[in-house]
């Protein structure tokens, strides 16, 4: 029942768009919004929902958060909203995505930048890894780099889509290992590229560390390479692509958290800022995220407004050859 | 059969209450347009984090199973689809209702869906192995010619003539061009801030088959004082068992339709009605008894959408890959109890697992009992006179089309594609060709895209599109579908001339 009020709140006051209160000293008086630019059910829905669902206790923002879902165009829909729509006053925060929102505004057609928005926390950091089918014949990257040497462009492996972390690590393989492959971005996010790695209709392909980790447990694929600087607490055993002798970083990580639209009042911003990473730490998220198998990584906003910045200047780099 | 093993499960105190409260939610949360399968399960997640896993999964799976049932009642009673996969309900689903046979018509929807659900679970329990591999035989190639297909069912889907089937089919793939694209992120026909994100199916949905019927009911309000209100004749249940076997052919076509169609990741329930519906008019004695209330379109449109509730579990439950949006939203009530779905499910957590698809079976029971006795109940919304119908009705459309994702942008896209269709409905135009192109454009398209870049990458492209037996199943199927059309057309030249829409306009509000 709680969502259903939470949600009516929502919807009135919304409408109404009056409920502004000079002193912030009360925030929050109502139940909040997190819109997530990702279809519900994925992995930034899952989690987005577990973080959050702490949020009405008395130590935490003593108000519940509703999470919206806004998806399309592999997270652009949200963000343009979020950037250019979505008011400022501290009951509409919003899920971000790094460096997929920083990769679309790079490359430009969108209506957001980094200085769109104002970071709050960071709850996750989810790798890339390399994958490829049970059967396949490659079993490390070796493997995998000379196919493609052999055939310019004719290694097929399989990403969420252009512009977020899996293309980013893509890229980096690519000029790492300095060889060309065939990048096929899916229209199904995750889960139809990993079904097109298990399918065979790829030879490999990159996936999220959660997503992955699920489908080697169901013994349909082989893990070869973690896109990161240290190997996983989820994956001991799988090396990072630096270990296997390919200089790549940890750019392509999926960092996840939770931001608000720039112009929202400073005061409203600290107290957020102030909680949330708090309400992260709680005990029961906490346990119900690693029986996800989704790995966390807690941030405050100075540590996040840094990554950002080193993010931008990274890929700026890396997509100026595109 | 350790299905059976764990049926006793399903009868403990509290895991009933909560099949019942999953199943009576469900009926009305289906029922209400807007709220599709996916949203419903998606409110819900939060309540299973209290519950057990089995508990949880037990909620979710009755409310999957029953919103997708209850659609048909507000498909039948108010020509709304509840969700994508009503929309062939509609085509005799209402007229039935406007006849009198509104009952009636409930009555044979609910059980067509409960024998469609139940073989579709029956599939799930029997064949899951077999299925799975059949699930992943579909590569991108293979679903574009499966989108074509489904083109080529646009023109012969209630229209009056071929021509405006298609016209309008033609209709609904532009308008699905609109917004990003979904591969490239490239940026088309973004003329307004509320359509940036394409047009949502949803809140067209609602608009292009609720709109035209409230303006409908305004105009016959105010031409006469007694404006004249269905009746609801009262159908006995004995009656609509006996007629729901009696049409064997289009229960049949529609269960095995949908269950096929269900298994196919990203295709899913949005197309197996409509595809059912055709093939059976294709394959029936009377088929040109469809459309004009025929039993027959209800039953088969009405155990395809069911049939495939159970086998669009399959990919989720073998390979943990989410097929469809539903699917993704019950992963996640897996996930947060720390189970993995894979080949081991079953396995390491056979209480959870098969209680979940034992509480799938009874959970198909629970929502025939109950849709008859909604079905009953029926006679009381059809007194509601049409002005007040109306204004309940363009409430509902507005609810519905906000509530997707708390935007006013859909509604003003609901109302704008609303207020056209009923001006291409005065030309004989038709809502159903027109979604049916709005849903296929997208998977025909990034299929074709994903395929020629991996065609481009390896075989070439004739050779990626052109062999395997799949792919040549698939475009035999659509040059007999396409030949089928032509030679009706030519054998019963249908043609409309505007009297005649009219008419037909009127002969239906």
């Amino acid at each position: 029942m709680k969502t259903w009020i939470a949600g009516a709140a929502l919807a009135l006051a919304t409408l109404t768009g009056t409920a502004y209160a000079d002193g912030h000293g009360e925030y929050p008086e109502r139940p909040i919004m997190l819109m997530v630019s990702y279809g519900a059910g994925g992995a930034t829905d899952f989690q987005a929902r577990i973080v959050t669902m702490t949020a009405g206790n008395e130590d935490a923002l003593g108000m519940p958060i509703a999470i919206v879902n806004r998806p399309g165009a592999g997270g652009r829909v949200g963000w343009n909203w979020f950037a250019s729509e979505a008011e400022s006053d501290g009951y509409t925060l919003g899920a971000y995505n790094i460096p997929h929102f920083i990769a679309q505004s790079i490359e430009g057609g969108v209506s957001y930048s980094a200085e769109s928005f104002e970071p709050i926390a960071n709850w996750g950091a989810d790798p890339a890894v390399f994958v490829v089918g049970a059967d396949s014949d490659f079993n490390s990257m070796d493997d995998v780099v000379s196919y493609a040497k052999e055939n310019p462009g004719g290694l097929t492996f399989s990403g969420a889509g252009l512009f977020v972390g899996h293309h980013i690590a893509a890229l980096q393989l690519e000029k790492a290992a300095g060889v060309k492959m065939a990048y096929i971005p899916n229209n199904a996010g995750g889960a139809g590229a990993m079904r097109a790695v298990i399918a065979g209709e790829v030879l490999g392909g990159v996936n999220n560390l959660s997503d992955a980790f699920r489908a080697q447990a169901a013994g349909n694929v082989k893990i070869l390479g973690v896109f990161d600087l240290e190997r996983n607490a989820f994956l001991p055993d799988v090396p990072t692509l630096k270990e296997q002798g390919y200089d790549i970083d940890n750019a392509s990580v999926n960092f996840r958290g939770v931001m608000v639209p720039k112009g929202t009042p400073q005061p409203i911003i600290d107290k957020l800022a102030a909680t949330v990473p708090a309400m992260f730490e709680n005990k029961r998220v906490k346990s119900r995220m690693e029986a996800g198998g989704s790995p966390m990584h807690i941030m405050t906003r100075d540590e996040v407004l840094a990554m950002w910045a080193a993010r931008e200047e990274t890929l700026k780099e890396l997509l100026a050859g595109l | 059969m350790e299905f059976l093993f764990y049926m006793g499960d399903v009868f403990t105190p509290i895991n009933f209450g909560l099949l019942l409260l999953g199943t009576i939610g469900g009926l009305i949360l289906g029922a209400t347009p807007g709220l599709s399968p996916t949203m419903a399960v998606a409110l819900l997640i939060p309540f299973t984090f209290q519950l057990e896993p089995q508990q949880g999964l037990i909620l979710l799976g009755a409310a999957y199973t029953s919103t997708v049932a209850g659609g048909a009642v507000s498909a039948i009673l108010l020509k709304i689809p509840g969700a994508p996969a009503n929309i062939a309900t509609t085509l005799d689903g209402h007229t039935m209702a406007t006849k009198g046979e509104g009952a009636k018509a409930l009555q044979l929807s609910f059980l067509a869906s409960a024998v469609g659900g139940l073989f579709g679970v029956f599939l799930l329990i029997f064949l899951t192995p077999v299925l799975a591999q059949w699930a992943l035989a579909f590569g991108p190639s293979h679903l574009f010619w499966l989108a074509i297909l489904g083109v080529t069912v646009i023109g012969t889907l209630d229209s009056s003539s071929v021509v405006k089937g298609l016209l309008s089919g033609c209709i609904g793939l532009w308008l699905a061009t609109i917004g990003f694209d979904d591969i490239m992120g490239a940026q088309r026909f973004i003329f307004h801030p509320a359509v940036s994100g394409g047009i949502n199916v949803i809140p067209a949905l609602i608009g292009l088959f609720a709109i035209p019927q409230v303006i409908t009911m305004f105009t016959k309000g105010r031409s006469s004082d007694d404006a004249e209100i269905i009746t609801v004749q009262r159908h006995p249940i004995r009656l609509a068992v006996l007629e729901v076997f009696r049409r064997k052919t289009a229960l049949a076509i529609g269960t095995i339709t949908g269950s096929i169609i269900g298994l196919i990741p990203g295709v899913g329930g949005q197309i197996a009605g409509l595809v059912a519906y055709d093939q059976s008019k294709k394959f029936s004695k009377e088929s040109e008894k469809f459309g004009t209330g025929h039993s027959e379109g209800v039953i088969a449109a009405e155990s395809a959408n069911n049939a495939m509730v159970g086998p669009s579990l399959v990919p989720l439950l073998t390979l943990s890959i989410p097929g469809s949006p539903t699917a993704a939203v019950l992963l996640g009530g897996l996930l947060i109890h720390g189970i993995f779905p894979g080949p081991d499910l079953f396995l390491n957590y056979p209480q959870v697992a098969w209680t979940f698809i034992d509480s799938m079976l009874i959970g198909q029971l629970l929502m025939c009992v109950f849709g008859l006795y909604i079905a009953g109940l029926a006679a009381s919304v059809a007194r509601v006179p049409h002005a007040v119908m109306a204004a309940i009705v363009l409430g509902l459309a507005v609810f519905g089309s906000y509530s997707v994702q708390n935007s006013m942008g859909d509604v003003y896209v609901m109302a704008t594609l609303g207020v056209a269709m009923y001006f291409l409905e005065r030309f004989g135009f038709s809502a159903a060709p027109l979604v049916l192109g709005l849903i296929l454009g997208p998977i025909a398209e990034a299929n074709f895209i994903q395929g020629s870049m991996i065609a481009n990458a390896t075989v070439g492209t004739g050779t990626y599109f052109f062999t395997g037996w799949l792919n040549w199943l698939l475009i035999a199927i659509v040059v007999a579908s396409i030949s089928y059309s032509v030679w009706m057309e030519i054998m019963s030249r249908r043609y409309t001339t505007k009297d005649d829409a009219v008419a037909k306009e009127e002969a239906l509000s």
